[in-house]
């Protein structure tokens, strides 16, 4: 056996399916590094809090699909940063808010929302109105907020199916060359006067608060202009981004199999050396637990634990360990069985070394090539098995993993729905994190057992 | 050691094993099981209780007559040793000596198709199906699989063998469940060719039964044999490539025995034993596979029903389900140790 790490390395460089699994785990590292800085850990930590999502729409397709398209599907907007202008006479202060939106699709959107927050005293009046690429301006909302004597903070929601909204558009309904009855009011906003198709172009919305003090604020305003396509990987059905959860999958992803893989071969090695090493009884003692373990039924074991002990990912990396080194051990030991013959571990023997000197000096070293290749191989099958069990629905709900991202998928029948975007980019994430690491083993492996290679 | 005496060590071992599987699960779930089966016990007193009106018609106040539903409750838990502690050593070993001869007791929620809710019937009526899909894409992933494996292990560095190594690889980190969504996507979402629920719609008793049920289930036959037939072909070239380079066969070479004619019958026969064995455990290992498949493809067979029992805490279907995947387990696990003790006459010296 070979076993310089120079020679390793050469041998292991020689390989272009070696490499390219390493330039992959490369990549996933850096993703992962990126997200855990970027983006903020309180944005996943919401990620089953419905609250947090409301205004993404629901199962929008992600909006680069629009590049490929001729009729573009509306995309979901969220705009959030009004031009702010503030008029303050002696007796009146009015608080403009100003929303631009290129409205450029084929297709009328869902709805628009506007959410804000206004702090004020008395009972301003808030009004919304809209001014249409045409140039005609609609009167949308006009109601005053609940009155209060002290500084206070009111939020609300104001929806396009709002009754207020739907009752102006009717008033203006003289505008439209066609009865408004049953169109919804974005339909109204949105179409062209003479036919009901939408009308491309700029539009903008305007808000006003007017009050009497000058304090009076909006400090939070969001229009949402509510669209069927929305961000890089679309919406799920509980509107969540699947961004997020697509780039936070990853550190866990890398995590679980890394840990698992790394500590159940360990422990495999230790376990399957010594057995080899002392031999006789404590062998076979040894090699009859291991029989046992082996035969237990893994995925069944894992789910009764799971919902019985906890569905902690950190208890389930523990689960995953133990039935992670049986066949590791098995093989360490068949290894250290033939390298306890050699000369220079007999010699070290006569030597009076102690036992646990010569496993770690003079066998383990010599099955190191072996355990690399074990844990680059053992990492797919952790991911893999962690994804499956969080499939079943088994998963740990304050780390969504790629695996509770296709649950959910599954249970909203995301499949027969043709969500596309919710089944293709988990699963692909999971098996390109599975083949970085098989490519890395089986050029390992290749190095190990020269046998294969020819 | 004589067959004989591996062959009986083997069984000990897997006795054991068996036992311990039992054990840990009984331990895992007691606790709620305890509390289950007495509540099974009150509303089974109740209900007997409430059907003989006479029996209420005695009692002067409603009072009296719950204290007397109470003690005979009481009375029936006590009768059938639930007053102790699942614990206990004489409750574990009744329910160990019931489980081992498959008396699993009644479901709590979940009933087989003809409305029974034995947990015996239940899995009875569902273990033929998942064998029928498994066995089945077993068979013929093991049979594409070793043809292929054979082609370009003889032909080691051809098209053939790359194509095959690399899908191998590939396929193989893909999880089959996924695929499977992709497959329903595809065959049911865009071009409508197989339904995306494999249950047929028609009851059991229907003749036309069988073809639909057969209908229903080529969509994930198609997908765990895509899935599944790449890592074996590696496997099997990688035993070839291994033996081809064998003193025997490279002496045969040189005599001039056709090429063919080495791999089909002595290359193989050689590869014979490691591939039985993985056969033997690849059967069992789908069955454990199948809890994610079936769940996806929503084959009626043990996998879904292992799912839904999760899904709704039916402890006796769980426990029940859990033994009949071991059992098969450790025949799998023990045929395959027979087999390569057979075959291979080294491992039994140890």
């Amino acid at each position: 056996m070979r076993s310089t790490a120079q020679e390793i390395k050469e041998e292991f460089l020689k390989s272009k399916i070696g490499i390219v699994g390493i330039g992959i785990l490369l990549i996933l590292i850096v993703i992962s590094i990126l997200v855990v800085i970027v983006i903020p850990v309180d944005t996943f930590k919401e990620w089953n809090n419905p609250g947090s999502w409301i205004s993404y729409p629901k199962v929008a397709i992600p909006g680069w699909v629009n590049l490929f398209l001729s009729e573009k599907i509306p995309e979901h907007k969220i705009l959030n940063s009004p031009k702010i202008n503030d008029v303050i006479s002696d007796d009146m202060a009015v608080t403009y808010h100003q929303f631009g939106v290129n409205f450029d699709y084929e297709d009328f959107p869902n709805d628009f929302i506007y959410e804000f927050s206004a702090k004020y005293t008395g009972t301003p009046l808030l009004q919304m109105d809209v001014t249409r690429p045409d140039g005609i301006q609609l009167k949308l909302f006009s109601a005053s907020l609940p009155n209060s004597n002290t500084i206070t903070v009111h939020n609300e929601r104001i929806f396009s199916t709002d009754d207020m909204i739907k009752k102006n558009l009717y008033l203006q309904s003289n505008k439209f060359s066609f009865p408004l009855n049953d169109l919804s009011s974005e339909d109204i906003v949105f179409s062209k006067t003479g036919q009901h198709v939408p009308l491309k172009g700029n539009y903008v919305f305007l808000i006003k608060m007017y009050g009497n003090k000058s304090e009076n604020q909006i400090p939070e305003s969001k229009l949402i202009i509510g669209g069927k396509a929305f961000g890089i990987m679309g919406t799920d059905e509980l509107r969540r981004d699947l961004v997020v959860g697509l780039l936070w999958g990853t550190p866990l992803a890398l995590f679980i199999g890394l840990i698992v893989a790394i500590a159940s071969v360990v422990l495999g090695l230790l376990y399957g050396v010594y057995a080899g090493y002392k031999g006789r009884k404590t062998d076979e003692v040894m090699m009859r637990f291991n029989d046992v373990i082996y035969a237990l039924p893994a995925l069944p074991f894992l789910i009764i634990l799971s919902i019985t002990i906890s569905n902690s990912i950190f208890v389930l990396v523990g689960f995953l360990m133990v039935f992670g080194w049986v066949g590791i051990a098995k093989v360490s030991r068949s290894m250290s069985l033939q390298i306890k013959t050699r000369g220079y571990v007999d010699a070290a023997n006569m030597m009076g070394q102690k036992d646990s000197k010569i496993v770690f000096r003079h066998i383990l070293p010599q099955l190191l090539p072996y355990a690399f290749a074990s844990i680059a191989i053992s990492v797919p099958a952790a991911i893999t098995t962690e994804a499956g069990l969080s499939f079943l629905g088994l998963g740990d709900p304050s780390f969504p993993t790629w695996g509770q991202i296709l649950h959910d998928a599954n249970v909203y029948g995301a499949a027969s729905r043709g969500l596309w975007w919710w089944i293709v980019p988990p699963g692909i994430m999971i098996a390109v994190t599975g083949l970085a690491f098989v490519f890395i083993g089986n050029a390992l492996d290749t190095v190990v057992n020269p046998k294969l290679k020819r | 050691m004589t067959l004989k005496k591996y062959v009986v060590t083997r069984l000990i071992t897997m006795f054991a094993v068996l036992m311990i599987t039992l054990l840990i699960t009984i331990a895992l779930v007691g606790s709620n099981m305890d509390s289950i089966l007495k509540q099974g016990v009150a509303f089974e007193v109740r209900d007997g209780i409430t059907k003989n009106p006479k029996i209420s018609e005695g009692f002067a106040s409603t009072d009296e007559f719950e204290t007397f539903v109470q003690i005979q409750i009481q009375q029936k838990i006590k009768s059938l040793g639930l007053d102790q502690p699942w614990y206990s050593p004489q409750r574990i070993g009744l329910t160990m000596y019931k489980i081992l001869f498959l008396d699993f007791g009644h479901a709590t929620f979940l009933t087989s198709d003809s409305g029974s809710s034995d947990v015996k019937e239940i899995i009875l009526e569902k273990l033929p199906r998942t064998i029928l899909l498994f066995t089945t894409a077993t068979i013929i992933i093991s049979v594409i699989g070793i043809f292929l494996g054979a082609v370009s292990g003889s032909k080691v560095g051809s098209i053939i063998d790359r194509i095959t190594s690399s899908f191998a690889i590939i396929s193989s980190s893909f999880p089959v469940w996924w695929i499977g969504m992709l497959m329903i996507f595809l065959f049911s979402f865009v071009y409508h060719i197989f339904p995306a629920r494999a249950t047929p719609l028609i009851p059991s008793s229907d003749p036309n039964y069988i073809g639909s049920l057969l209908y229903h289930m080529t969509l994930p036959l198609i997908t765990i044999v895509i899935i599944g037939f790449g890592s074996w072909a590696y496997l099997v070239r990688n035993f070839i490539v291994g033996i081809m380079q064998e003193d025997f066969i490279i002496a045969k070479k040189i005599i001039g025995i056709d090429k063919k004619k080495i791999i089909y019958t002595h290359a193989l026969k050689n590869a014979a034993p490691p591939i039985v064995t993985i056969l033997a455990l690849s059967l069992s290992g789908s069955l454990g596979g199948a809890i994610i498949t079936e769940a996806v493809f929503d084959w009626p067979g043990m996998g879904r029903l292992y799912f839904e029992a999760i899904t709704v805490m039916d402890l006796p279907v769980i426990i029940g389900a859990t033994y009949i995947l071991t059992v098969f387990f450790l025949i799998s696990i023990f045929v395959a140790d027979l087999l390569y003790g057979y075959f291979d006459p080294r491992v039994r010296t140890g």
